[in-house]
């Protein structure tokens, strides 16, 4: 008997959960202006796997989600102001600050976040946002670089995004890119660690669903830099991943490896389509 | 604490069946995915079986499998089926052979293999994302297995 009602209250408990499953239908728009596409149909490299692509931002609370609709409760947002005063300020031996060579970022920077991961003819190497700016930092102005995913690289990177908030993510994958990006896949769909899991595991078989209290979504990185409640402060996508990977109880990649360039890549790609959202806001 | 004392003396009282743990490698697996022998040749203790399952430093089961049997276990995942029928509709060799490791029994399945030391893809130390310091034990302990395999059976929606 006494066991019989317990199931009872326990059914009517886990209904709400077992039914607030999936993306949701809200609209985001920010500041009362930039509007976003979160939801698009997949690009055509995912034929087979996903049929449409969904930001992170439609899997997280009503709450969380709102912070991301105003820049002023947008915590990111205090990085990006940040990141400005970094902008303007001189450093290193040639004197210089990033204003001198790209004035004014609302111009400069518009469209840049969209675009990479992109290839370097000149090095002929494939470069992250923040591999470019450690680029300009090392050869134009002789100061040190910043190490990957650190305070100022990821508050610069998600100040280069700002400026390209509401324009699609598109990212090539072909050309000199292609092997980069066959490799992030193949990482992609790689079952690490003692779970045996992959990206794909939680992030396509698996989005929408409940894991324990956190709800899987399409682990999407156009939102990236992110802003987390949970650790109060900017992550960026290679942290993300290691954080992802760690929990599979893997041995991780480190941020700015060869690896998590080409995951970038391949990630990104996946969101072909999406609006970029950085600086987002998560738990 | 209590739990883990008496599952202790459990232990020390079986040492006969302990001398007969069947090692990760050596479970044998049928043509179902099922394990007809026992790990330990202990029977397994529900109770800590349910410890076990809602644990998350243990099997973390809940993370994916809601069970109504549990009320006060928060935050139960939907990764994996509801569990809250076993009981009536799995064996207890079934049931071994899914936990011990049930890609044998659901080809490709997300469910993670509980009692499996080899053949991982960049294993790492736990959860610190460091590679292991030396042979990587199993996520549950074999009589943990037995425990779990215990519990799922006392699971029936009447
Ligand atoms: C064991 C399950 C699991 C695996 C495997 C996993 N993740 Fe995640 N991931 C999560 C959870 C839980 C979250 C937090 C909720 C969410 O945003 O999906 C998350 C969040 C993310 C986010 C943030 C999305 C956003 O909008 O803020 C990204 C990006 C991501 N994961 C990428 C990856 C990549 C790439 C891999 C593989 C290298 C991976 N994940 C593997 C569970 C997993
Ligand atoms: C990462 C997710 C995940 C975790 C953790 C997990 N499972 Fe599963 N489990 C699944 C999925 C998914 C299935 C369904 C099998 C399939 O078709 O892939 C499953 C199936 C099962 C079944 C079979 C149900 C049936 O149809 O007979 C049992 C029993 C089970 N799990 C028990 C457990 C126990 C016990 C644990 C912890 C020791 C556990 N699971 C941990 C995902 C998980």
């Amino acid at each position: 008997m006494k066991f019989k009602a317990m199931t009872a209250v326990a059914a009517l408990l886990f209904a709400p959960a077992a039914f607030a499953g999936g993306a949701d239908d809200d609209t985001l728009i920010v500041n009362g202006d930039i509007e976003m596409t979160t939801k698009a149909p997949a690009p055509a490299h995912l034929d087979g796997a996903l049929d449409e692509i969904i930001s992170g931002w439609h899997f997280r609370s009503d709450e969380t989600q709102q912070l991301q609709t105003d820049d002023f409760e947008n915590q990111g947002m205090i990085f990006v102001d940040q990141a400005m005063d970094i902008w303007d300020t001189a450093e290193g031996s040639e004197g210089k600050a990033c204003s001198d060579c790209h004035a004014d970022p609302a111009d400069s920077m518009a469209g840049v976040a969209a675009t990479y991961p992109k290839w370097n003819e000149d090095a002929g190497e494939l470069r992250t946002v923040q591999m470019q700016v450690n680029d300009c930092r090392v050869n134009r102005m002789g100061a040190d670089a910043w190490k990957y995913d650190a305070t100022d690289a990821v508050s610069m990177e998600a100040m280069i995004a700002s400026h390209s908030r509401g324009m699609p993510v598109d990212v090539a994958i072909d050309g000199p890119v292609a092997e980069a990006w066959e490799k992030g896949k193949e990482i992609y769909y790689t079952r690490y660690g003692q779970l045996e899991l992959a990206c794909a595991s939680c992030h396509e078989e698996n989005y929408g669903n409940y894991i324990r209290a956190d709800h899987l979504s399409q682990g999407q990185i156009n939102g990236f830099p992110t802003y987390r409640l949970k650790n109060a402060k900017l992550n960026g996508a290679h942290s993300r991943f290691k954080g992802c990977i760690r929990d599979t109880r893997a041995e991780t990649f480190s941020p700015g490896s060869d690896e998590f360039i080409a995951l970038e890549l391949y990630v990104k790609s996946r969101g072909n389509g999406l609006s970029v959202e950085g600086p987002s806001v998560r738990n | 604490m209590r739990l883990t004392a008496i599952t202790a003396a459990v232990a020390l009282v079986a040492g006969a069946a302990f001398a007969e743990t069947v090692a990760p490698d050596d479970v044998v697996y049928g043509e179902y995915g099922e394990v007809n022998a026992s790990l330990t040749g202990a029977p397994g203790d529900a109770d800590n079986g349910r410890m076990v399952f809602s644990t998350k430093s243990k099997g973390n089961c809940v993370s994916c499998h809601a069970v109504a049997q549990l009320p006060d276990v928060p935050f139960q995942g939907e990764v994996g089926p509801e569990l809250t029928w076993t009981g009536e509709a799995r064996s207890a060799e079934e049931l071994r052979g899914i936990v011990a490791n049930a890609k044998h029994t659901f080809e490709g399945t997300v469910m993670p293999a509980f009692y499996k030391t080899s053949g991982f893809i960049r294993p790492g130390d736990g959860y610190t994302g460091k590679a292991p310091k030396g042979d990587l034990p199993p996520i549950l302990s074999a009589q943990d297995v037995e425990d779990v395999v215990a519990f799922l059976l006392t699971l029936k929606e009447e």
